[in-house]
């Protein structure tokens, strides 16, 4: 190690990477330019070994105007409108300060959504965390929501759906993904292009200081105990000058001031630089004289790397820039002219006339190696296979384990979070949170915008390519429960260290069920963001590929929530339960294994079931329409119960054992309500459209009255709604007089 | 008499119901309001000023107090003592108190949580310009949004509230009891909104604009808004 320690180490690159990149430009690079590739090579920003993985997904349709590979994906709503959405994470931060990386992951995402000329009209989230009654787990998740909303509640962004789950191996390393959602003119849609020899780049909003340095590489490695040292990775949010940074950005839009423009995320000036730069397959050069500064005494690369926050970069005709200056002014901002769109093809670093730093820009942003890495089953994919489900098959009260699943981690209200966000500002949120999909009218249209985020990482861990597919299924499915048509996803790919072969095969095989998934269900691909080494001291974490799915009601007035509505009302099951008890939360809760088969999920089957799901709502024959997810039926129905307060009788009679029809996981199933004139249509819209399903029963105003062959649960619906409504509240904060208790 | 009330919603750096007040505004009452911004120096005599929500100055030092000191304040004061309506909604109310237009203060809410939810408002003076459309006792449901709503305010001052009726709207559980418990910040005396002694000034934590249309889940927030535009056009209110 001493003494002959090759220059590309300091950078995280490799000897092999050192001399692509010698061989590449033709000479050694120099420290500024090492350091230049050391972050644009880093699996953070160049993708290397997730890339060649990314190419199965679909990615086009009549309803794409935006894909991969700018800031943010559109698709088209009507009426002139285009809704930009992606999702990102911000793990590595958030673990080791979870109020300023959560926060920090928001104002990241936003900047992108709105780096589209997009206003921002939405955010979501998906969380994960290790065992509740952890107490860092309890200081994670309340740092996560409150930096969440610290950072979306001051800019007026409502925070309208998300996901939380608690699973031992977020133990060390949680995630924190997030999602914005903005609305955009179809003519207006703007992009991160350096275009035009000669034009002005500009840097606009907060002066750059040393926080975040590096952050690129850090979220490339794995955490372990180390990871308080990193706190100086971290960058620092500041909220509202995100505020002002986006009224001002959409003034100038609104004037047509801009040419081209990006966020400064990971790797900050260089990145976003010699991406703008890449993308016209122009030059671009920046005089780090000109960067106002937080401080003085920066050095050169740090000025380059920082990820100072709230901060864009603007390629403008040098006729604008007056105007543009003029306008930061108002909202008390900095602008300032730090370079030139060039027409030789380098991204080229100056301070004064001293160059610096003078690369190719091509070289740092399409050039990192592309790596297939070698990949292997791991051994407990078959061995999980097999389960003993005796314990569940025996349970014998199962009222009391439905409960239990109630008022466990990961099925409970998540009220206590999503509380704390603001999720009506703006006041297109006719959906708030709680169902399975919120729901945001469209102004000045009579469309409605669902959208939800989903993934259950137990299914992916047991089986990838299949529980790959089912998080596609689950958020399509989620969607047209409000009687959207489901449109197109973005995604955040969270995996443990690629390098590891098994790791690399979750990774192929999840990526496969996600690509065949969003085919079969007609949703394109436009964006995402791939989050490795979820490690901490070695473990690695479930593979976790959440999805963020938007979809369009053609009517917002025609919208179905998850909750009955009136007693007398009509219960069915939509679609198939089988005999499948694997991978579900029942048997996890029992016995806290993670095991057996994962559901079958049939795409055809869960394609047939969203485009009925959407004629029905469009029909207005559904009063209620409620995903079956984790919990099985007898979960959904209590959910459906508790949230619109009411009771149920309802009796079946099935070939499946009571366990399987009460807390077994079939996929494409839906709870539905129909009021009993719409009977004889509705039933006939089924037989006509081939949708399995089951009648249940009625909705009651008194007590919860379940039957299955012969067996029954009658509760009161107020000793389900307690520990349902309470119980994360008290697990967050267990009051020290109840200790005895919990 | 004319049918027309000129509106202005205030905008500072960092308010974001100010959108959202222009539209509840329109929604309730079919006309525009214009949007002045904190810079102004001067602003005609608009009939009525709504100081949204949001976190004005990023509510750095304290909520409200770096706002009190814009520019446009000096106008709101002077439209205050001319007589047009004044209202101020969430941080907007926190604005007002920092003006010292209202009595005061807005302290962090009880569970140190921000609190965003459909809560109950018991309607206890009915006769005000921002609340005549409401029967006295009323119950009725607005949304609450902040994380500093916990209303406090010197026992004498408290007393002087009570006593000149001042407080327009407390805290009730759903079926109007007023109870400590029911206030969901803490607030002291469940006081939601209050006015100042004149009567033409209302600051109140929860948002009336929120549910101000039934696709919203609710249009209870209407009726004040249409009561602030009748008391401007002088067909309702009793000042």
């Amino acid at each position: 190690m001493c003494g002959n320690a090759g220059p590309w180490l300091e950078h995280g690159l490799t000897q092999e990477e050192y001399d692509r990149i010698v061989k590449l430009m033709k000479r050694e690079p120099n420290y500024e330019e090492l350091s230049l590739f050391g972050v644009m090579w880093s699996e953070h920003c160049s993708y290397k070994n997730s890339r060649a993985q990314l190419k199965k997904f679909p990615t086009r349709g009549p309803q794409v105007l935006q894909g991969p590979g700018e800031n943010a994906g559109v698709v088209a709503v009507g009426d002139g409108l285009g809704v930009a959405f992606k999702m990102e994470s911000h793990n590595h931060p958030s673990a080791i300060e979870p109020y300023q990386g959560a926060a920090t992951g928001v104002g990241g995402i936003i900047r992108d959504i709105f780096a589209m000329g997009a206003r921002p009209i939405a955010s979501l989230n998906s969380l994960r965390f290790g065992r509740l009654d952890d107490n860092r787990t309890r200081r994670l998740l309340s740092g996560v929501a409150a930096g969440i909303a610290g950072y979306g509640n001051c800019l007026g962004i409502p925070t309208v759906a998300g996901e939380v789950y608690f699973h031992p191996a977020y133990q060390g390393n949680p995630l924190v993904n997030a999602m914005c959602v903005g609305l955009v003119d179809e003519k207006k849609i703007f992009k991160g292009s350096a275009t035009g020899v000669g034009n002005i780049v500009m840097v606009v909003g907060a002066r750059t200081g040393r926080d975040g340095i590096k952050g690129a590489s850090f979220a490339s490695e794995e955490l372990s105990d180390s990871d308080p040292d990193k706190r100086p990775n971290v960058q620092v949010g500041d909220p509202f000058m995100e505020k002002l940074l986006l009224e001002a950005t959409l003034e100038i839009l609104e004037r047509n001031l801009v040419i081209g423009l990006q966020d400064l995320g990971a790797a900050g000036l260089t990145s976003s630089g010699s991406e703008m730069a890449g993308r016209a397959g122009n030059g671009l050069y920046i005089d780090i004289s000109k960067v106002p500064l937080r401080e003085e005494g920066l050095a050169p690369w740090e000025i380059m790397l920082s990820e100072s926050q709230e901060r864009m970069l603007l390629v403008v005709d040098p006729a604008k820039v007056e105007e543009i200056r003029k306008i930061f002014d108002k909202w008390d901002l900095v602008a300032s002219a730090i370079g030139e769109v060039t027409g030789d093809g380098h991204f080229t670093v100056r301070r004064g006339d001293e160059v610096l730093a003078s690369v190719p820009a091509g070289l740092l942003t399409d050039q990192a190696p592309v790596n297939i890495r070698p990949q292997r089953e791991p051994a407990y994919f078959q061995e999980k296979k097999k389960a003993d489900f005796s314990r569940l098959l025996n349970c014998g009260d199962w009222a009391d384990l439905l409960k239990k699943l109630l008022a466990s981690p990961n099925i409970c209200s998540r009220r206590w979070i999503y509380e704390q966000y603001d999720h009506m500002v703006g006041l297109n949120t006719v959906l708030r949170p709680g169902g399975d999909a919120a729901v945001l009218r469209l102004p000045g249209s009579r469309r409605g915008l669902a959208l939800s985020c989903d993934c259950n990482s137990r299914y992916v861990y047991l089986d990838p390519r299949r529980g790959g597919a089912i998080a596609v299924a689950e958020a399509a499915r989620n969607v047209a429960c409000t009687g959207a048509r489901p449109l197109a996803l973005t995604n955040c790919l969270n995996f443990g260290n690629p390098e590891n072969p098994e790791i690399y095969w979750q990774f192929v095989q999840a990526t496969d069920g996600l690509a065949e998934a969003a085919l079969a269900l007609d949703t394109p691909v436009t964006g995402g963001n791939v989050s490795f080494y979820n490690e901490y001291n070695g473990q690695p974490i479930p593979p976790t590929p959440t999805i963020g799915l938007v979809g369009l009601l053609e009517d917002v007035e025609k919208r179905v929530s998850s909750e009955f509505k009136a007693a007398g009302d009509l219960v069915y099951v939509l679609g198939q339960s089988r005999e499948e008890l694997g991978a579900g939360e029942a048997h996890w809760l029992l016995t806290g294994r993670d095991e057996g088969q994962v559901p079958e999920i049939d795409l055809k089957e869960a394609r047939r079931l969203n485009d009925f799901l959407v004629e029905a709502a469009a029909g207005a024959y559904l009063r209620s329409a409620h995903d079956c997810a984790e919990g099985g039926l007898a979960v959904a129905l209590a959910e459906s119960c508790l949230i619109g307060g009411f009771g149920l009788e309802a009796r079946w009679r099935t070939d499946i054992s009571t366990a399987a029809a009460l807390f077994g996981e079939s996929q494409s199933r839906v709870i539905v309500s129909v009021a009993p004139g719409n009977r004889a249509v509705f039933e006939n819209l089924l037989s006509s459209r081939e949708i399995c399903h089951v009648h249940l029963g009625l909705v009651t105003d008194f007590d919860f009255c379940l039957e299955i062959n012969g067996e029954s649960l009658n509760i009161p619906v107020a000793e389900l709604a307690a520990p349902y409504n309470e119980s994360l509240a008290r697990m967050v904060k267990p009051p020290m007089n109840e200790d005895a208790a919990l | 008499m004319s049918r027309r009330v000129s509106a202005a919603v205030i905008v500072f750096p960092g308010s974001n119901c100010d959108r959202d007040c222009a539209r509840g505004w329109e929604a309730a009452t079919g006309q525009a309001a214009d949007f002045v911004w904190h810079k102004d120096g001067a602003m005609p005599d608009y009939d009525v000023v709504i100081i949204p929500g949001g976190f004005s100055f990023g509510d750095y030092l304290r909520c409200g107090a770096i706002a009190r000191f814009s520019p446009i304040m000096n106008e709101v004061l002077r439209l205050a003592r001319r007589g047009s309506r004044i209202i101020g909604i969430c941080n907007g109310f926190q604005i007002l108190t920092e003006a010292r237009l209202l009595p005061g203060a807005l302290l962090r809410n009880r569970d140190l949580l921000f609190i965003c939810r459909d809560i109950y408002l018991r309607v206890e003076n009915a006769r005000s310009d921002f609340t005549a459309g409401y029967r006295p006792g009323q119950v009725i449901r607005y949304p609450i949004a902040h994380g500093e709503g916990g209303f406090t305010v010197s026992p004498a001052g408290l007393k002087k509230l009570q006593d000149e009726d001042r407080v327009v709207l407390r805290y009730c559980d759903p079926e109007g009891r007023v109870a400590p418990d029911s206030a969901p910040n803490g607030s002291l005396d469940n006081i939601a909104g209050l006015i100042n002694e004149e009567g033409n000034i209302l600051g109140l934590m929860p948002h009336p604009e929120r549910l101000s249309e039934s696709i919203l889940g609710g249009d209870d927030g209407r009726i004040m808004f249409q009561s602030i535009f009748e008391a401007a056009v002088g067909a309702g209110g009793l000042n």
